[in-house]
Order: structure tokens, then C-alpha cells, then sequence
């Protein structure tokens, strides 16, 4: 799990986080004045400051957040001029938008904050569609609104085109201030709430935010998203009362809590209105506590009465935001937060500490029990000779809340407790009540600046004036005066002008006698709290902070004990001295015990072990089906002391005895299947292999097949002598399943004219789930998850089902995945009700996959496999192509066709597995494809040379990544026009890449010194228009080859590259059927093939190996055949071996049809 | 770096060479040769001696051979204890191989169990087990296992078959991670200065505040005197699997790796040998 971040504010407005990682609240220096409330997310953090102002923090990340600015200029043709910018009076504008309706001079383009910088100047777009253009980027066409072409024609009398310029977001890791809006500034914010960035698919970034103000209006912020992160203004949002503060969870809940006492539940939001369109109305818990404080993630709803008891809200969910009912829980709190995973956050009313609800989970959202962070904060020390007068003011913040808590329905008294927050403690300062305020502080407390506002009582008709004051205000200088007039409040304690106005008398003399009480205990106050030993929080917001019931933290010991168990955990523990002890201990004990007597005769003798059990076979013979079958596996010693052994499969045909055998060192792979009816797996030999059909056999459970599994390949790799983690020449490959597989290459797998014949190469697996996974030469391998996240190989090996013996004991870690699962529903129109979703027989089901053959429906359709779980509920998936309505439907005249009457319906959840590898993540960015340069073995290349995609399609450069910190420590951005979607770096650090539109790009002058490229910048890119109209999906490059693989399925092979010219000069087709290419720092070429001819059926995803290259015949011969299918995806950029020189390579050997059985020379992949 | 199975596999290895004589006062036919053999360290006496009892069953008459029982310096042999502890306890610091005598008569009704046959061994061995897994896991994960994990910890031991053993013993080692350990820790400390058989009591492998026990920790609170004082010289040895370990090992991972298969944790605490 990445590392991320707690955020909380202390009672003297400081802003602290926490790390996931961390075992200490670490100030936020950046702050140059106190907070009163925080929320954050997790890419950021918002905040009200004691100005009254929302600033936002943005967590630096290596990905910058930019934003395209384009305008487009246009041309018409006269005799005279040529193509001028003198344009018709009924043309468009010289400068305008795309649709031309808008006028768009180059210098009507301003940043939007002064938190924004631009990146370059303006220049002209020369893409086109894909393709280059030449003079300047032109496009050419008869008239305006028309298509436009990148040639010009004896008919061309208008031409445009695209000016780009992007804007960077400058103000990373820094509190920058949201622009305030003139219309609202009499009415400061008093809380503030974010979340909301589940309801969409939208890359991560964007957010609801809402904002309640001083006199209980709400307020919804528009526009947040990725690359607009400020958002663009405030819109008020109509409300039955007014409203004191209000909790947005990651989905689609918010609850807000109103000045009476109830609460109010947004209703009707969704992905097309994150608004929401409603209010209901929804009870204090007790009837005669009015509530105070609620709390929403995702499925829960959390609250607080005035009485600080806690109350969990019943039955909440997406469909019944509302909920059923209230549940007390232990505790009082003043306030709470939920954060990720719906993990709950609270500060107790007692020692003001933050707490954890531990064993909070998706089936228990209620948790356990609370427990107290108690990590230290930074600085301490520093801060220990706290004043008095910040104890004071802390103080204050009891009383306020006190006071605030105790105030039954008083409507200036709820100003008051927005604003103790030090909203208006300004008014101390300031407001003619108090005078002697501003004569007293310089003297006494100038050497305090830090100290913080305390909780003042304005009237709400002061505010306006307040808030004047306050806006225009510097920071720094706020900080100072804040500081300045601390104490001086407390000493003209009760104001007798405001609580006239204010409470009924009983508070009043509760308030006062509080009051006074802090005021006359100042120095018992200051022992009790001097040391800051008591934390005294103020709010705190998990938003960010990604936790759940598994997650170790250490923030619950105190330090020096954490140390200590840290010494337990892996990594330190590999160093102790008690471990070096037993290890050499057992050693001496050997040789004490052993070495002397190694001719005795040993007590036990060893035999052949056989392990029997029943499973079930899916026979060979037609018609096909699974029957039960006596299993045995006999294992024995080798001849050479290795172990191998023999499995047997005893099954009965018409009543008669038979048995099916393979020698464990023939078995090429096993491989699981899980679905959800079998807990299969397949054994494949080379002629299984060949056939595209395995041994197939289903065990009775899970458990069952994995004990097996693990058994099964323990014993083949000892029987092949093969043990520890991959080697740095593996080649690595991942089925449609995401399991990973990686297969030690013999010298002669690229030997010529022989090479092995692939389908005897021997592939084990490597727990783990990933979708992709590269290597190079060197030993360092990358993957990345159906979920995006980038893993890097830890050096260790086993882990998934082969968990105890064959894995290595560290550098094993859990690895998440998460994968979404689509559903069509189809629905047909009939004249009597409409669209409904009873069908006609001869339809599709109505629930289907995207075949529309089988039957899927949200209720029988389970996730990918039993070791898949559901982490989502069912939502309309709007990405589909070719569109949809605002509800996600598709019409068509009639399955399968242009969708007219019937209607279509994507829907997606997301489901989630968990499993054990050698992989660790590498937060934050998302990444679709990773390369890395496939350096010779021996070279002794320090910095390796990694780039990257992200999931937004930007280029990125790995800094920092060598064979001791495979991981690197950052990411560099490459500039492009337009997003990417494949990379490939070559040996010679020659980097190509395809865009998303499929054009392929060359990347020049990139050396290994500066691996992105004189600047990074985008012009290093050198457009190569793809082969023949296709649009090409993905690029591997080798030595000096360079293989490229179209949305067809075409292979092609870059000719005519050259060290003078190693753009190349055309693209050459290969073959057809193809889905994945790999080329090797051999320039070996591997694929994963479509329709391979088994013997029984066409199998797709087959690792293929390209025979017959060498230097004079760079793009080989032909095909040989290996494991699939089912494969997704195959690495070879490790394998540098040379194979050996056979005497026969000397003559040039003439391409003759080769003895290996399933190839076929030159072209298709195809075997029909 | 060695890996922490190393040690698991040095554990199952351990083989201590044994010389066995037959005690003088048998009766025999004629002069039986003594019999060399290495034992292993996690097995138990009995269960690794079929070639022993058939080597002096050659020298002897039948009806002279009774129950076979062994004995070290006249110390009678517990074979329900593994042979690691017999040896750690009672022979460490002897010249090698150890010198065994074999018995076929007089047998030590008072001190030893009787082992007519390998089932006795057998129901022992699980025992052990299941005692263990009550103190590490309140028995879940062994009542969780089918009759035939049983039995294949059993082949394991009695076949020496490590992988066999381990593909079942390791779902005996785990624990929830958030719980950084067993519940309590299986241990046994053997002492030879009393005629108690061994100290047994519950013992987490944290403290309440987290923090791992060690060796030291244990000792500590169960047998002060093993843990060598300032300023004096050692007087005991703590001895597990033939090695002393630090007092600063962690407990939970002792029992993990230096455990004996029957899942305790069998400490022997000696004099240190005057000379």
C-alpha cells in the first residue's frame, strides 16, 4: 500500500500529517497562517485558513498538472495574397476556437491563478490526425465548416491551423489561495468537505467540494477536475435550513448537520449530476440532543450529538443514503472524519487526542475498538516552552466548544461555534469592545508569533465588517497580530454586549464560570499540557489517507517501542545479531556433529514417496467432460541424487482399468484456471503443447489445488535442478488471468540453425497478479496491475499458492489488484411498455458479456475467479464507444446492428484480488506500459534507461533505476502533443513510441547520460506516418530492430534503419494474428500469436518464436510454436545471451524448412 | 544472505552419530558388535532404532529379549522426548559419537514410558501437536486440517520426508499478521538439576505494548538463574537444537524455525562444564 497522508489541525490552528508510514505528526511548515479546518483527498488538501480564504495544497507528484490551450487560425486564398489572413466578412474569426464561433486571439489567453506558469510559447500543431503535415502545421479545405485535409488541392481556398500552448500548475506542495469570489465575501466559510471521486471514472483529480459559510448557506465548488484542479467558482446550493457543517464521502453520500439539530441527506447524485438534486430530512439520534457532527465514506454515516456521545448510522448504502437507524457506540468525541476504506477518524472530548477505529472493514463497518494515535510531533521540542498565552487560547477552544455544544437552538450561538475555530478572532483585535487589546499584547508577547486565534464570539452582524478586514490581509501579518492579541482577550474575559445577545443566562454562567476558570488556572493548565505531551487536535481528515484493517501502522506505540518491533519485521531482523548467532551456530553445529561421521550409516532410509488423491480430468475423448480420476504422484531420487518423479492419472474406460503418466521432468507448466465452477489447472508437456491441449484436472477445492500446485511444481523444478529467484536472462510472460510465469532460456533458445524448440522450454510460476511485466537484462523487472499501479520485482520468487517452501521468506509482498467486469444489459422496446427488459426468445439474454452468447445478470455473475471479490456495486459504464445517452444506453435496429430499438447497457463493477509476490509498489502514477533498455549483460550501464506511460497517456522517464534500486526515485515528464500508449526503449537507447491515435513516433538524440532527451521537450519527437492506414497499438524494440503491432493484429517490421538514419524508411508486414511483439537485445523476436491450429481447436495467445534472424536476414522466417494459449503477454529483453557458434553457422546455411514441427515459413501466424 | 528456511532445513537435519553397545549384563550368544548410527536430532529414540533392535536381536536368545530401552551414563533415555533434548540435556559436552547402552532387560517401570509399538509414538508425536496448536492458535488450525494432514506430518517424521512435513507444518507456523505471533508461545525448558520434568506456562510472544519477547524475556520470568548476571561467569547454558542463541532472540521466531516437529519449543538449560 503506498504511503500517504493524515491531515489534522491542533487547537492552535497548526496543520500537521501523518504518514502511513510515519511514526510523527510532521508540521506543515509551508503554512503561513493557521488553519481552521482541513479535507483532503488524496492527490491534495483543502483547507479554510484563519483569513477566511480556501487554499489548496497539492501534493507534488512527478506527473506536473497541465492543461492544453488551443486556438486555431485561419486563412483564406485571394488572387492577390495568396493565402492571407484576409478573411470574408462571413467568415470566422482570423483567430477562434474549433467550431470557429468564438473569438480566440493568442493574447486573450491568461492564466487562470497565479498559481499557474506557462510551460512554452504558442506553436503550431503539424499532426494531423494522426499524420504529419508539412508547412507549418496547415489543413486545407474548400470552405470553413467542411473537412479538412493535410493536402492542399486545386480547391483549396481556406486553410487553418492549431496553435497549442499548455499552462503548468506551478503551486505544488505549497497552501495556495483559492481566488475569492466577490459575491460572497461577507460570508466567510465555516467548514468545508471534499470527496466525491469515486462517482466517475475520471482520472483521479476530480473532486466534489462543498463549503458551508458562517450564516449557514452551502456552497458546491464547479469545475474541479485533473487538470483544472482549483476548480472555476462557488455555487450556492439551496437548502431547507441553514447548516452548520457538512461531510462528503469519496461516492456519492454527503449528510449535512443543520443549526437545529437534524440532519439533511443530499439526494440524487450521480456521475451527470455531482450536485445532487434534493434534500431529505433525517433525525437527531436522540430526540432531545440535537446533533452536532456527522461523518459519510462510502457505505457510512457517523455522527455526534451535542452531548459528544457517537452514534453509527444503520443500513446505508448508495440506493438508501438515509439509512435505517442509529446504533450508540462507546466513546465521546468532539468530532469525527471518515476516510478511505471507510475507516473512521475521531478526536475525543477527553484528552483532545486523535483516535482510530481499528477492525473497521466492508463487513464490519462499525469497527472495534477506539485507539489513540500517539505518535510525537515534530518540533516538539521546539515548541515546548509553549507560551502562555497559546495555552490559553487552547483553553478557549475548550470553552467554545463547550459552550457551543450546550447551546440549545440559538442561532448566533452555532456562528459561534463555526468560528471558534479563530473564524472571527479577529474581532478581538479589532472591534471597539476591546481596546486595551491592541495597548497590552507588544509588550508582553511579541516573542510569540506563532501563537493562534481563540475562539472569539462575533455577532453575525460584525462579520461582514470582519471579514473586510481580514481580507485583504498578508498572511504573515496575520500570523503576528493573531499572536499579538491572544492573551489580551482572555484578560477582558466576559463581554457582556455580545452574551446579552446572545444565550439564555443558564449558559451564560456556564460559559462564564469556563471561562474564568481557564483564565485562573493558567499555570495548572500550562503543567498539565506544558511538555505538549497532550495532543489538543482540532480536526483531523482522513480523506487521504489510505488505510484499512490490514494495514500495519505504527502510530500507536510510542517511539523507542516502535524501534524496537521494527527489529522483528523483515528487513532488520536479515541483520540482527542473534540471527548471525543461530546461523553460524548451526554451522559449527554441522561440523561438530556431522562432518566426522558422514560414513555412518543414517537411521531412516529414504524411499520413493508417492502422494495419492482423487480430482477429476477433463478426458481427451469425445465428448469432452470431467470425470473422476485416481491422482498419483510418485517421487523418488535420481539417478544423480536430484529428485523426479512420475504422475499417474488412473481412470476407467467402459469398465476397464487405465492410466495416463507423465515424467515430471517432461511437464513444461502449470498452469491455474480457476472459474467459478472448477478449481482446475492444466499440465502441459511439449506435445500437449503442440496439441493446444493440456492435461486438465480440477480438484475439490481450492486449498486442495493449490496443495497440489504448490507440490506439483516443487517437484519440477527439482527435478529440473531449478531453485532461488529468476535469473537476470528470464524471460517473462503473463496469461488472460494475470499469472506470471518466467522460464530460464537455455543457451541454445536462440542458438541457428537449431534453437530449442519453445514449446520444451520449461515456465514456472511467480505469484502475483499483473497485466504487463518487462525486464532487461540486468535483473530488473517491472509489471504493472489491472488496476495500473507499476510493481517492480523485489529479487525474490514463489509467493501465490507456493507459499511456504518454494519462496523465498523476504521480499514477498501482498499485492492488490483491481479489475473491473462488464455486463450488457439489453433491453427491447415493445409497444405496449416501452423499454423494458423482458425479452423476446430469440434474443440475446438480457443480461450478457459482449458476445451477447452467454447469460450473465447482475446476480449470477460472479468476479473473474473464487479469488476475485466484489468491491463495487453495479454501475452504468458511460465510456463505451460510439456513445451513449445520459444513462449509459446504446440503441440498435436489432442485435446485432446500429442500435435503434433495442437499447444497450454497460455495466461495470469492480472486483478485487489479493495475493503474495515478489513485487513492491511504486506509488503514485498509474502507468499502461513500461520499457526498459535491454542492456547487455556485461555492459556496465549504472543508470538503466526506463520510460514509461501513464494512464493518462503521458510520457515518463524513470530517474535513479540501477541494478541496487530497481525501483528508481522518480519520475521525469516528456512533453508530447498528444497521449501515448506504448513505449519501447532500443539497446541503443533509441526510444519509439505509438500515440493513442496510432501514429508512431522516433524520439532522437536521447543518450544514456541524458536519458530523456536535450530538455524533454516535445520537438525531439519525429513523426513516422504507420503503415498503410493502420493504426499501429504497440512497438518493441530491439538491438537495432524495431517491431511494431497494429489494432489489426498485422506485425511490421521497421526497414531501412540505419545508425545514420535510424528512423528507417518504411514499414515491412510480417504476419497477421498477431496481439503482443517482444524484440530482444539479440533482436530475437517473441509474440503472442492468435488462432494457432491445436489439435482439437484454435487456440489464442500463443507465445511464438521468430526463427531464422540474423543480421542478413533481419526479419527471420518463420514461426515456432510454444506455451498458449491464453497469454496476454511475453518479455524476452532479458535474454542477451549469445548462443553458441555451430561450425555450420560459418557457410551460410540455406534457409531450408527447419525440423521443428509446428512452424511454418514466412508470413501468417495463422495455422488456418 | 542464508535464508531463514536454511535454518528450517538445518533444524530437520540435524543428525547426532550415536554408538550403541549392549549392556553387559544381557545375555547373549554370542559378543555383540556395537552399532553406529546417526540419529536425527527432531526424531525420537524409538522410532529410529528398528536396526538397532535387529542388530543385537542377531546376538541374542529370543525369549532373553524384552522390551528394548536405552540409557546414557546411567541416566535411562526418555524416548517420548525428542533426541535432540536427550542429547542436548544429557550428553552435550560428551566426546562423539554418543555412547548409547542398549537394554533388553530390568526395564525402568518408574522412569520410563513404555513403547510397544509405533501407533504409541505416534499418538505421542500428535499430541504434542495438537497441545501446541491449543496454546498457538486455540487449536483452529489443527481441528481445521483432514485426517490425512495428520497423518502426512506423521509420515513426514517418521519418514524423514522435510518437504512432506512442511507442506502441512506451515499452516501450523502462521499467525495473523496484526498479531505479530502465536497467542502463546509452546515452549518446554528441561533442567537437569531438578526432578521436575519440565517448565511449561503460558507466555506470549509480545509484551501487552507490543514489543517482541525474547529468549531473555522468558527466561527471565520462568528460570532466572539460566541468565548469566554481571560480573560472574556463565554457570548455565540454554541450549535449543544443539545451539545457544542470544538472549536477545525474538521468541516468535525461535518457535517458528528452532521448534522441534512436534511444534514445542524445547529448551535444555545444562550447568556449564566445570573444566
Amino acid at each position: 500500500m503506498p504511503v500517504s497522508l493524515l491531515w489534522a489541525v491542533d487547537v492552535y490552528g497548526r496543520v500537521y500529517s501523518l504518514s502511513t508510514a510515519g511514526q510523527v505528526w510532521e508540521q506543515c511548515r509551508d503554512a503561513q497562517m493557521e488553519f481552521k479546518r482541513v479535507t483532503a483527498a488524496q492527490q491534495c488538501c483543502w483547507g479554510i485558513a484563519c483569513d477566511n480564504n480556501i487554499y489548496l495544497n497539492i501534493h507534488a507528484s512527478d506527473l506536473p498538472v497541465r492543461y492544453q490551450e488551443e486556438t486555431y487560425e485561419n486563412q483564406r486564398w485571394n488572387p492577390v495574397d495568396g493565402f492571407s489572413e484576409r478573411l470574408l466578412p462571413s467568415d470566422r474569426w482570423q483567430w477562434s476556437d474549433v467550431t470557429g464561433l468564438q473569438h480566440q486571439p493568442l493574447d486573450n489567453f491568461r492564466l487562470p491563478s497565479i498559481s499557474w506558469e506557462w510551460e512554452g510559447d504558442w506553436h503550431a500543431d503539424e499532426n494531423f490526425e494522426g499524420e504529419p503535415t508539412e508547412k507549418g502545421g496547415w489543413t486545407y479545405s474548400m470552405d470553413f465548416p467542411a473537412t479538412y485535409t493535410k493536402d492542399k488541392k486545386w480547391n483549396s481556398c481556406v486553410r487553418r491551423r492549431r496553435w497549442l500552448r499548455y499552462r503548468r500548475y506551478k503551486a505544488m506542495d505549497t497552501w495556495a489561495k483559492i481566488p475569492p469570489q466577490q459575491t460572497m465575501l461577507p460570508d466567510p466559510f465555516s467548514d468545508i468537505s471534499c470527496g466525491g471521486w469515486e462517482i466517475s471514472d475520471e482520472p483521479s483529480g476530480r473532486l466534489s467540494l462543498w463549503a458551508v459559510s458562517l450564516q449557514g448557506k452551502m456552497w458546491f465548488r464547479e469545475g474541479i477536475n485533473h487538470h483544472n484542479p482549483e476548480g472555476s467558482l462557488w455555487e450556492e446550493v439551496p437548502l431547507p435550513a441553514e447548516v452548520v457543517q457538512i461531510s462528503c464521502g469519496p461516492g456519492d453520500l454527503i449528510w449535512a448537520v443543520l443549526w437545529e439539530g437534524q440532519f439533511i441527506v443530499r439526494e440524487g447524485i450521480s456521475r451527470d449530476c455531482p450536485k445532487g438534486t434534493s434534500w431529505a430530512v433525517v433525525d437527531s439520534p436522540s430526540p432531545d440532543v440535537a446533533a452536532t457532527h456527522v461523518a459519510v465514506g462510502m457505505n457510512v454515516v457517523w455522527a455526534l450529538t451535542k452531548d459528544n456521545k457517537v452514534w453509527f448510522r444503520r443500513g446505508v448504502n448508495s440506493h438508501n443514503p438515509c439509512g435505517s437507524g442509529w446504533i450508540n457506540m462507546v466513546g465521546e468525541m468532539i468530532m469525527l472524519n471518515v476516510g478511505l476504506n471507510d475507516q473512521v477518524l475521531a478526536i475525543s472530548c477527553e484528552d483532545r487526542a486523535v483516535y482510530f477505529r481499528q477492525g473497521v472493514t466492508s463487513s464490519e463497518l462499525s469497527g472495534k475498538t477506539w485507539r489513540a494515535i500517539s505518535v510525537p510531533r515534530d518540533g516538539d521540542r521546539s515548541h515546548s516552552s509553549a507560551s502562555a498565552s497559546s495555552l490559553q487560547s487552547a483553553g478557549c477552544y475548550f470553552c467554545g466548544e463547550v459552550r457551543a455544544q450546550s447551546v440549545v437552538s440559538d442561532v448566533e450561538s452555532d456562528t459561534d461555534k463555526g468560528s471558534l475555530d479563530g473564524a472571527s478572532h479577529l474581532v478581538a483585535s479589532i472591534s471597539p469592545i476591546s481596546p486595551e487589546s491592541f495597548v497590552d499584547a507588544p509588550t508582553d508577547h511579541s516573542e510569540e508569533p506563532i501563537d493562534t486565534p481563540k475562539a472569539r464570539i462575533p455577532k453575525v452582524t460584525s462579520d461582514s465588517f470582519i471579514s473586510e478586514l481580514v481580507s485583504d490581509r498578508e498572511p504573515g501579518k496575520t500570523t503576528r497580530e493573531d499572536g499579538l492579541s491572544g492573551p489580551a482577550v482572555l484578560e477582558e474575559e466576559p463581554i457582556p454586549g455580545e452574551e446579552e445577545v446572545e444565550a439564555p443566562t443558564v449558559v451564560d454562567s456556564a460559559d462564564t464560570c469556563s471561562l474564568s476558570s481557564v483564565a485562573t488556572y493558567t499555570l495548572a493548565i500550562e503543567d498539565q499540557y506544558g511538555a505538549d505531551e497532550h495532543p489538543l487536535w482540532a480536526w483531523v481528515s482522513g480523506g487521504g489517507c489510505s488505510v484499512d484493517s490490514h494495514s500495519q501502522l505504527n502510530w500507536f506505540n510510542s517511539l523507542v517501542q516502535s524501534v524496537q518491533s521494527m527489529s522483528l519485521s523483515v528487513t532488520p531482523a536479515q541483520t540482527a545479531a542473534w540471527r548471525k548467532q543461530i546461523f553460524e551456530q548451526l554451522s559449527e553445529r554441522t561440523k561438530r556433529e556431522m562432518d566426522n561421521f558422514r560414513h555412518y550409516e543414517q537411521a531412516i532410509e529414504q524411499s520413493v514417496w508417492v502422494k495419492k488423491g482423487t480430482m477429476q480430468w477433463w478426458r481427451d475423448w469425445k465428448p469432452h467432460k470431467w470425470i473422476d480420476v485416481h491422482f498419483a504422484l510418485e517421487q523418488f531420487s535420481g539417478p544423480e541424487g536430484n529428485k523426479d518423479g512420475i504422475l499417474f492419472i488412473y481412470y476407467n474406460f467402459y469398465e476397464e482399468k487405465k492410466y495416463l503418466h507423465a515424467f515430471i521432468n517432461e511437464v513444461t507448466i502449470l498452469v491455474p484456471v480457476l472459474n467459478d465452477s472448477k478449481h482446475s489447472f492444466a499440465i502441459y508437456t511439449p506435445e500437449r503443447t503442440k496439441q493446444r491441449w493440456p492435461i486438465r484436472l480440477a480438484a475439490a477445492t481450492e486449498l486442495e489445488m493449490h496443495d497440489w500446485l504448490a507440490l506439483l511444481s516443487d517437484s519440477c523444478c527439482n527435478s529440473r535442478g531449478i531453485q532461488g529467484p529468476p535469473s537476470k536472462q528470464a524471460a517473462w510472460s503473463v496469461t488472460c488471468k494475470g499469472d506470471i510465469f518466467v522460464c530460464e532460456p537455455s543457451p541454445s533458445l536462440e542458438a541457428m540453425p537449431y534453437p530449442t524448440p519453445c514449446d520444451q522450454m520449461f515456465w514456472r510460476q511467480v505469484g502475483g497478479h499483473l497485466r504487463v511485466v518487462e525486464c532487461n537484462s540486468v535483473g530488473i523487472v517491472w509489471g504493472i496491475g489491472y488496476d495500473h499501479t507499476a510493481w517492480v520485482h523485489t529479487g525474490g520468487y514463489g509467493g501465490g499458492f507456493s507459499q511456504g517452501l518454494a519462496s523465498s521468506t523476504d521480499n514477498l509482498y501482498t499485492q492488490v489488484d483491481v479489475k473491473s467486469v462488464y455486463i450488457y444489459e439489453n433491453q427491447r422496446w415493445n409497444p405496449v411498455s416501452g423499454y423494458t427488459n423482458r425479452g423476446l426468445p430469440t434474443d440475446r439474454y438480457m443480461w450478457s458479456d459482449a458476445s451477447g452468447l452467454h447469460e450473465c445478470t447482475k446476480t449470477n455473475m460472479k468476479p473473474p475467479s473464487p479469488q476475485w471479490t466484489w468491491v463495487s456495486e453495479w454501475a452504468i459504464d458511460y465510456s463505451i464507444s460510439g456513445g451513449t445517452d445520459r444513462e449509459g444506453w446504446q440503441y440498435a435496429a436489432d442485435f446485432p446492428g446500429a442500435f435503434v430499438s433495442i437499447v444497450c447497457f454497460l455495466l461495470h463493477r469492480k472486483s478485487k484480488l489479493t495475493s503474495t509476490g515478489p513485487w513492491q509498489e511504486i506509488p503514485p502514477i498509474s502507468l499502461i506500459d513500461v520499457t526498459i533498455l535491454p542492456c547487455a549483460a556485461q555492459s556496465s550501464v549504472d543508470v538503466v534507461p526506463l520510460w514509461a506511460i501513464s494512464n493518462k497517456g503521458d510520457v515518463l522517464c524513470r530517474l535513479g533505476v540501477t541494478t541496487l534500486t530497481p525501483a528508481g526515485f522518480s519520475w521525469l515528464h516528456v512533453g508530447t502533443d498528444q497521449p501515448f500508449k506504448s513505449i519501447s526503449v532500443g539497446a541503443a537507447s533509441q526510444v519509439w513510441a505509438i500515440a493513442k491515435d496510432g501514429s508512431a513516433f522516433y524520439r532522437g538524440s536521447v543518450s544514456p547520460q541524458s536519458p530523456a532527451g536535450p530538455g524533454a521537450k516535445m520537438y525531439c519527437w519525429y513523426h513516422i506516418p504507420s503503415p498503410g492506414k493502420q493504426k499501429l497499438k504497440q512497438v518493441s524494440v530491439g538491438r537495432t530492430s524495431v517491431y511494431t503491432v497494429d489494432e489489426n493484429g498485422n506485425l511490421w517490421y521497421r526497414h531501412g534503419v540505419t545508425p545514420s538514419y535510424p528512423q528507417g524508411s518504411s514499414w515491412e508486414h510480417i504476419s497477421n494474428n498477431v496481439r503482443k511483439v517482444s524484440a530482444g537485445p539479440l533482436d530475437q523476436v517473441w509474440i503472442i500469436a492468435d488462432k494457432v491450429q491445436g489439435s482439437q481447436s484454435l487456440s489464442c495467445g500463443t507465445v511464438c518464436h521468430r526463427l531464422g534472424v540474423q543480421p542478413v536476414e533481419p526479419k527471420g522466417q518463420s514461426w515456432d510454436y510454444g506455451i498458449g494459449g491464453g497469454w496476454d503477454h511475453i518479455t524476452v529483453r532479458g535474454n542477451s545471451m549469445e548462443p553458441p557458434r555451430l561450425p555450420s553457422l560459418t557457410a551460410p546455411a540455406p534457409p531450408s524448412p527447419l525440423p521443428v514441427r509446428n512452424m511454418e515459413v514466412n508470413g501468417n501466424a495463422v495455422g488456418c | 544472505m542464508a535464508d531463514d528456511k536454511d535454518v528450517l532445513r538445518d533444524v530437520w537435519f540435524g543428525r547426532i552419530p550415536a554408538c550403541f553397545t549392549l549392556n553387559q549384563d544381557e545375555v547373549t550368544e554370542r559378543e555383540a558388535e556395537p552399532y553406529y548410527l546417526l540419529l536425527p536430532r527432531v526424531s525420537y529414540l524409538t522410532l529410529v532404532t528398528d536396526k538397532v533392535k535387529k542388530h543385537f536381536h542377531k546376538a541374542m536368545r529370543a525369549e532373553d529379549a524384552e522390551e528394548m530401552w536405552f540409557e546414557y551414563e546411567g541416566t535411562p533415555l526418555k524416548w517420548h522426548n525428542p533426541i535432540g533434548v536427550l542429547f542436548d540435556l544429557h550428553a552435550s559436552n560428551t566426546v562423539l559419537p554418543w555412547s548409547i547402552t542398549v537394554h533388553f532387560k530390568n526395564f525402568p517401570e518408574r522412569e520410563l514410558l513404555h513403547c510397544p509399538s509405533n501407533s504409541v509414538i505416534e499418538a505421542h508425536f500428535m499430541s504434542g501437536i495438537k497441545e501446541a496448536d491449543a496454546l498457538k492458535h486455540k487449536s483452529q488450525v489443527v481441528n481445521d486440517m483432514q485426517k490425512k494432514d495428520h497423518k502426512q506430518l506423521w509420515m513426514g517424521l517418521q519418514n524423514d520426508k522435510f518437504d512432506q512435513f512442511w507442506a502441512i507444518n506451515r499452516k501450523l507456523m502462521e499467525y495473523p499478521t496484526d498479531e505479530g505471533g502465536f497467542r502463546y508461545i509452546p515452549f518446554r525448558i528441561y533442567q537437569t538439576t531438578s526432578d521436575r520434568p519440565f517448565i511449561q506456562k503460558l507466555f506470549r510472544p509480545t509484551s501487552p505494548e507490543g514489543t517482541a519477547h525474547t529468549l531473555g524475556d522468558l527466561l527471565r520470568e520462568m528460570y532466572p538463574v539460566a541468565l548469566p548476571t554481571d560480573g560472574e561467569p556463565k554457570r548455565y547454558q540454554v541450549v535449543i537444537q544443539g545451539i545457544e542463541p542470544l538472549p536477545e532472540t525474538p521468541l516468535q521466531w525461535l518457535s517458528e524455525h528452532l521448534s522441534h516437529p512436534d511444534n514445542f519449543l524445547h529448551i535444555c538449560v545444562t550447568p556449564v562444564p566445570s573444566d
